[in-house]
């Protein structure tokens, strides 16, 4: 068998990231074969890096080339407050708005009957087992706003009831900068619900 | 008002090509079995969200030239509240057949929620006349599919309580097979999310049925029998008496409670799911299942006459009323009564049959066509109406 076209080899693997399809990976290979030099070595070589380097951190699960990540241990972080998010995309969203003073729990997905995915399956047990240890005074459920998402909160506010620990989430409503009247029913009914005297 | 001015097909269903102007407020086609009437309302009826009025899939939409059928197309030119525009729907060239595209004025559409607040289409059925024998779930589509034309996120609400309902049966039988307990906490979850949708979407479905209730005894319906709309559902009937989280409270409980029985049925046997819809002829005080075939066609009537006068009010234009054979199940006193109330109304109607003397009456109000061969021709008896 001879060995893949090299080029198609590539797009297809290309092709197989979130966000790329076949078009955009053939555009993406070709500007790179223009100036390999400059364009591909560096781009293999930090791939090759990232993947010996980055592990999932073993306190957070973040993603980093230290472990415990940087976030577990940078000092001036609030131990006390813990934020949990569905995926390492949701905990640099938090990080992006520097809101968040405290240290994150990556969960690794919602639970999803239909999906496939029970509490074995998400950090749950992890999570307990810092709140046990830490002296943990809040948790943070910062998970999306859909069935799975709601679910998952009930789902963990029940494990953590035992641990005496304040469990909050995230509030709904209206966006910063944005209209009333573009806004969907369901979300401003929820505003309206969670509104809040001033 | 909302008014389509023109349609235009391309291989869609038995239409080869097809360009109509509408010039009247009510639009009649006739032709025999299979002429293609109702295509032609179904291609109207796609350009508003959803499936249209067969709830076909876009593959099977195509007209067919050997095995696979054709990338097709409908698109509508509309006069609006606000200014004309042109929607287009269909299948792109090349592109995947099941896969639907939507264009307003030839930009691509991203959300059906966009098409939503432009367009609207309410429709009758002769396969709607089973309504009253069949089981609760066709009653409860067809009335969330009135709620939805008036509230957009009801749609939402209804898929949200489905998939956690979904999720809870599964959960429930996947532990019964295993012969362990379903995770309560778990379960619990679900049944939070069931309790919020479900008392949300009951309470839409509650306040939609008071308000057409309203209508029809305000005599919206002109000379039309008025029907009376009941909601069979202890969530609704709860929420008569109770504040919605209360009601909510009782539905959790409720569920927690009844684990065992409904993973042994393999089913929530219990909730706004198993909604019913009831419908009384109020001028005789009979329920609608024991009215005759010509009767309950008359109660459906008005309730759609009374939703698009509701819509009407509500949104600042009627939608579109697609009434497939529907005057030849009415005698000729209802049929009076239908078109005087359709002439009443702020809203574009197209009406199809097979018997053109039946839409004689309309002369003066009604454009008329006759479908035949793949082509759609003037009907000399129906011409446009003068001064419209």
């Amino acid at each position: 068998m001879p060995a893949p076209d090299p080029i198609e080899h590539l797009i297809g693997l290309l092709a197989r990231l979130p966000g790329y399809g076949r078009r955009s990976a053939r555009r993406a290979v070709l500007k790179m074969l223009m100036r390999p030099e400059e364009a591909m070595l560096p781009l293999a070589a930090a791939l090759r890096d990232a993947a010996a380097a980055v592990r999932p951190c073993r306190l957070c699960r973040n993603l980093d080339d230290q472990d415990p990540c940087h976030i577990c241990r940078d000092p001036q972080r609030d131990r006390s407050v813990i934020c949990v998010v569905e995926g390492v995309a949701e905990l640099w969203a938090l990080e992006r708005a520097h809101a968040h003073r405290g240290l994150y729990h990556v969960l690794g997905g919602t639970l999803s009957a239909l999906g496939g995915v029970g509490p074995e399956d998400l950090a749950v047990q992890p999570l307990l087992a810092r709140i046990a240890e830490q002296g943990v005074e809040e948790v943070i459920l910062a998970l999306p706003a859909t069935v799975e998402g709601a679910t998952t909160a009930h789902f963990l506010s029940d494990r953590l009831q035992p641990s005496g620990v304040r469990v909050t989430r995230l509030a709904q409503g209206v966006p910063i900068g944005g209209a009333l009247d573009v806004l969907d029913e369901g979300t401003l009914a929820a505003a309206l619900k969670a509104r809040r005297a001033v | 008002m909302l008014r389509l001015t023109r349609l235009m097909l391309r291989d869609f269903r038995n239409w080869p090509a097809l360009t109509v102007p509408f010039r009247a407020q009510l639009a009649v086609i006739t032709g025999e079995n299979g002429a293609g009437k109702t295509n032609l309302l179904e291609a109207i009826s796609l350009l508003g969200p959803g499936r249209g009025l067969r709830g076909a899939r876009a593959a099977e939409l195509g007209r067919r030239a050997g095995e696979a059928p054709l990338p097709w197309a409908a698109a509508g030119r509309f006069e609006g509240p606000w200014g004309g525009f042109d929607l287009g729907s269909g299948t792109p060239e090349g592109g995947p057949p099941e896969r639907r595209s939507f264009r307003l004025d030839g930009a691509p559409l991203r959300t059906q929620a966009e098409l939503a607040e432009r367009v609207a289409a309410v429709w009758l059925t002769p396969q709607m006349d089973r309504l009253f024998q069949d089981g609760a779930g066709d009653r409860r589509r067809f009335l969330d599919r009135l709620v939805w034309a008036l509230e957009p996120h009801h749609a939402r609400e209804v898929a949200a309580y489905e998939n956690a309902m979904a999720q809870r049966n599964r959960l429930l039988l996947q532990a019964r097979r295993e012969g362990r307990a379903a995770d309560p906490a778990w379960l619990a979850g679900l049944e939070d999310a069931m309790a919020r949708h479900g008392v949300a979407l009951s309470a839409a479905r509650r306040g939609l049925i008071a308000r057409l209730n309203a209508a029809l005894a305000g005599g919206v319906t002109g000379g039309f029998p008025a029907a009376r709309l009941a909601l069979s559902c202890p969530v609704a009937a709860a929420l008569d008496g109770s504040p919605a989280l209360a009601v909510e409270d009782g539905l959790r409980a409720d569920w927690a409670a009844s684990r065992a029985r409904d993973a042994a049925a393999g089913a929530t046997l219990s909730g706004p799911h198993r909604a019913d819809l009831l419908m009384t002829h109020a001028p005789k005080e009979i329920p609608a299942a024991l009215c005759s075939t010509g009767e309950q066609k008359a109660l459906l009537v008005a309730v759609v006459l009374a939703h698009a006068a509701l819509i009407a009010a509500a949104r600042g234009f009627a939608p579109l009323l697609l009434l497939d054979e529907v005057a030849a199940h009415l005698d000729a006193e209802r049929r009076e009564a239908l078109f005087a109330a359709l002439a009443a109304l702020p809203a574009q109607a197209f009406l199809t049959g097979t018997d053109a003397a039946v839409f004689r009456p309309l002369r003066g109000l009604a454009e008329g066509f006759l479908a035949r061969g793949g082509e759609l021709v003037p009907d000399g008896d129906l011409p446009v109406p003068e001064g419209r």
